[in-house]
């Protein structure tokens, strides 16, 4: 292994390794927004305090994971110019702009509606409040929206020219933002960000109901109400992950062969379901496999031909040993998603779901599990889209800072201790938090000085004392 | 005519990095102070003061870096490796910082770990700054649209001079804001800090101001070159203004004079930066319209800007005026 760590390899790792640790805090804080506007949609409606108090809740805890993700977030802004300065200037004039676009309203709503959702309930009365809970919703989503542009252009590059110093250059910019991959991805990502913030909040909701007996009001809407997105959009977004899995096999065949664990072109190619991949040999050893399935998934027909990797040369193929892999661990996860989904469905129906002290017990051992699911998803669609950083167009060899090996891995070393004493104590005070009882709710002492921008009051939660500091 | 956007760029780009220097910097300063008042109440004030908007101070540092991605991405490519060592310091420290806001709430027994996060992560990340920006200064050589320099270029004298004038700058900014934010022993303080950071901002800007013109011709130049310098002469004369304002103010007691005239000084130091720059965005490599993306990006990017940008100044504005006036030390949070 050590023969690869050159200043590129390590460059990979450290990209790698940031950005898996950010995308877990916006994974979570874009479901959790759109939770957060349903629960108060609900109080306003039902006109029930339970829910405002379920709301307030994990508005705390959005806080913490958003000024996580703030943090972690600053440093990928700068991590494309450090250490991949080759491709940020031969790609910025493209997919600068994209991310200027991702700043600006992640910005403003930052700045305008964040604060406002934050402490303001008392100050604009719950009509305002709930439209700035509202917007901060919407506010995630396009920061997704922005940021799933740019990596989907990156894997289906479109709409550019290239210009006479070697740069990317805009030439339609409809055709780069709605670049051929980038619907599906968005999808895919945004169902996974919902079904992991449901997860986290079932696992919560579920640890608090085995803990008095279903007593907890509170408990008990967040379990119910994650197991209804279980139930609901795990089947959707098995099905969106089979059209974007449809999408990247018209794009990158080489992806998908590996993520199959395909290293000879078949017709009529069977569903590897575990082996191990040999990319030295070329071979998927012990392979357990159901005979022609691959071909019906991937092309619906029994007979279809699936292409493997000895189609492109050693060089321009991704390392199935780590896709093949990481794509299981995903659609396993899937899969066990809709198992609770199908299992809270049946206890509706036949009663007692609030009894089930196993149906309980599996929510919270499936809390944390969308995060693996999202870092195993995107281990494979980036590790997959090797070798390059702008597939089929740049290398990722060609892509890295002229820098020193010492100098990468010495900032990484860095970044590994700070990101796990940091993040570390982070999810600690976060499981600190989900401790408390739902209906006991959060006293003064636990809400402390949340501030993320905007209209925080400094001196305390009260609205009201904000409002007037010189009183 | 022809509208020039890279130069509409370059002036929203130095906007941005104007705002995030004066905005951050005085709350940066305030964790420069934090280890001078070792109790609690007065960290609790002092962390109050800032808590409400360092966060917001703080995204412009993302629009700076995003921004110049944007548009000047050969400018983005090459003045990061450059600056490599400073810059992963920063970042680094930044973490520490912006988390300890919330994290020292959620302690009782680790209070301590997170104060001295505070305070070291305000520290590094402002030093860290002033180095980055002196090796920009020293300027950064540019090969074949690549960074061409070494990895320990950024460190000079001059790099570490300017490092310690920012932290003595920033703890200007940091100590005239608790003037004005706080009142008592802690203003009292905070008076005499401003005093003594007041002398030696205005020492170091002078050291640093005497040096600059010899790091490169072309600075020397714009500065001592007859006519030109009937302009830029003016730049020292209103900073000399600025100290009279500052130190008057803080024997007067105007609480707001001082932190608004050492803004003043700090608006001025950056008017002075970009005198020695243009019109050079890589000093003394590229030019603003060497960095520039073409139109088209520039373009696509700047509608939204001037749509958006206008509504974040001014809901910052807004932020601040909602929170004028001192901290009530009777309101701590708990």
């Amino acid at each position: 292994m050590f023969e690869t760590l050159d200043a590129t390899m390590l460059a990979r790792i450290q990209f790698a390794f940031t950005v898996s640790f950010h995308i877990v805090f916006p994974a979570f804080s874009i479901g959790l927004a759109s939770y957060l506007a349903v629960l108060e949609g609900l109080w306003l409606w039902k006109k029930d305090e339970a829910y405002l108090k379920v709301f307030n809740y994990w508005k705390i805890i959005f806080a913490v994971t958003f000024g996580m993700g703030v943090v972690s977030g600053i440093v990928m802004s700068y991590q494309f110019g450090t250490n991949w300065s080759v491709f940020s200037d031969k790609a910025g004039p493209v997919i600068g702009p994209l991310m200027g676009y991702e700043v600006l309203t992640a910005f403003f709503l930052e700045a305008g509606f964040l604060g406002v959702m934050l402490f303001g309930l008392k100050r604009v009365g719950p009509k305002l409040h709930f439209m700035a809970t509202l917007m901060v919703a919407i506010g995630t989503l396009m920061s997704a929206f922005w940021i799933l542009s740019v990596n989907s252009w990156m894997h289906t590059p479109a709409g550019y020219a290239i210009n006479d110093v070697g740069q990317y250059v805009p030439a339609d910019w409809w055709a780069i933002v709605f670049n051929p991959s980038f619907p599906y991805r968005l999808v895919h990502m945004v169902l996974a960000a919902y079904l992991t913030t449901a997860f986290v909040v079932g696992a919560v909701g579920a640890w608090h109901v085995l803990k008095d007996d279903g007593r907890d009001r509170g408990a008990r809407i967040m379990f119910s109400m994650a197991l209804w997105m279980a139930a609901l959009v795990s089947p959707l977004q098995i099905l969106a992950g089979d059209f974007h899995g449809l999408n990247t096999l018209e794009h990158q065949p080489a992806k998908v062969a590996a993520m199959e664990g395909h290293y000879d072109t078949h017709a009529g190619a069977p569903l590897i379901l575990f082996g191990l991949p040999d990319d030295e040999a070329e071979v998927m050893r012990y392979a357990v496999e159901v005979p022609k399935l691959g071909s019906l998934i991937l092309t619906h027909s029994w007979d279809g031909e699936v292409k493997g990797l000895k189609e492109w040369p050693k060089e321009d193929r991704p390392p199935a040993e780590i896709v093949f892999w990481s794509f299981r661990i995903m659609v396993a996860i899937g899969f066990a998603m809709l198992g609770v989904g199908l299992w809270s469905l049946y206890r509706r129906w036949r009663g007692g779901l609030y009894d089930d002290k196993w149906l309980a017990r599996a929510a919270v051992i499936m809390g944390p599990s969308g995060f693996v699911a999202v870092l195993a998803g995107w281990i494979t669609t980036e590790v997959g889209r090797q070798p390059y950083t702008i597939y089929g167009l740049l290398r990722t060899a060609d892509s890295v800072s002229p820098l020193e090996a010492p100098a990468v891995a010495s900032s990484l070393i860095a970044f590994i201790i700070v990101y796990f004493a940091v993040f570390g104590a982070g999810v600690f005070y976060l499981l600190r938090l989900m401790r408390r009882k739902p209906d006991i709710g959060f006293d003064d002492e636990d809400i402390g000085p949340t501030r993320t921008a905007g209209i925080t009051p400094a001196p305390a939660v009260d609205a009201d004392r904000v409002m007037n500091p010189a009183e | 005519m022809e509208i020039d956007l890279a130069f509409i760029w370059a002036g929203l780009i130095a906007v941005a990095v104007l705002a995030y220097v004066i905005l951050d910097g005085f709350d940066l300063g305030v964790g420069i102070l934090f280890p001078f008042y070792p109790e609690e109440h007065d960290r609790n004030l002092m962390m109050n003061s800032i808590a409400p908007v360092w966060d917001g101070n703080e995204t412009w540092l993302v629009l700076g870096g995003g921004g110049l991605l944007a548009v000047f991405p050969l400018a983005y490519a090459t003045i990061m490796p450059a600056l490599y060592a400073p810059l992963i310091a920063m970042l680094l420290a930044l973490i520490f910082r912006g988390v300890a806001f919330e994290f020292r709430w959620r302690t009782k027994r680790g209070k301590f770990l997170w104060d001295w996060a505070f305070a070291g992560g305000s520290l590094v990340a402002t030093f860290a700054q002033g180095v980055a920006l002196g090796a920009l200064v020293q300027g950064i050589k540019v090969e074949n649209r690549a960074y061409a320099g070494g990895w320990w270029d950024w460190l000079t004298p001059f790099s570490l001079l300017t490092g310690a004038a920012l932290v003595v700058g920033y703890a200007l900014l940091g100590s005239t804001w608790l003037v004005m934010k706080t009142a008592g022993d802690i203003q009292a303080k905070a008076r005499l800090q401003a005093r003594l950071t007041g002398i030696g901002t205005l020492g170091l800007i002078g050291a640093v101001s005497l040096w600059t013109p010899f790091q490169n011709l072309v600075y020397l130049e714009r500065w001592f070159a007859w006519p030109a310098m009937l302009y830029s002469g003016i730049v020292p004369v209103l900073v000399l203004l600025c100290a009279f304002l500052l130190f008057t103010g803080l024997a007067g007691k105007r609480d707001y004079v001082p932190f608004l005239a050492s803004l003043g000084i700090f608006v001025l130091c950056y008017i002075g930066i970009g005198i020695s720059f243009y019109p050079y965005m890589v000093p003394p490599s590229l030019t603003i319209w060497d960095a520039a993306a073409p139109d088209d990006s520039l373009g696509f990017l700047l509608v939204g800007t001037v749509f958006l940008l206008p509504m974040i100044l001014g809901y910052t504005a807004y932020a601040y005026w909602v929170f004028r006036g001192k901290v009530d030390p009777d309101e701590g949070y708990h």
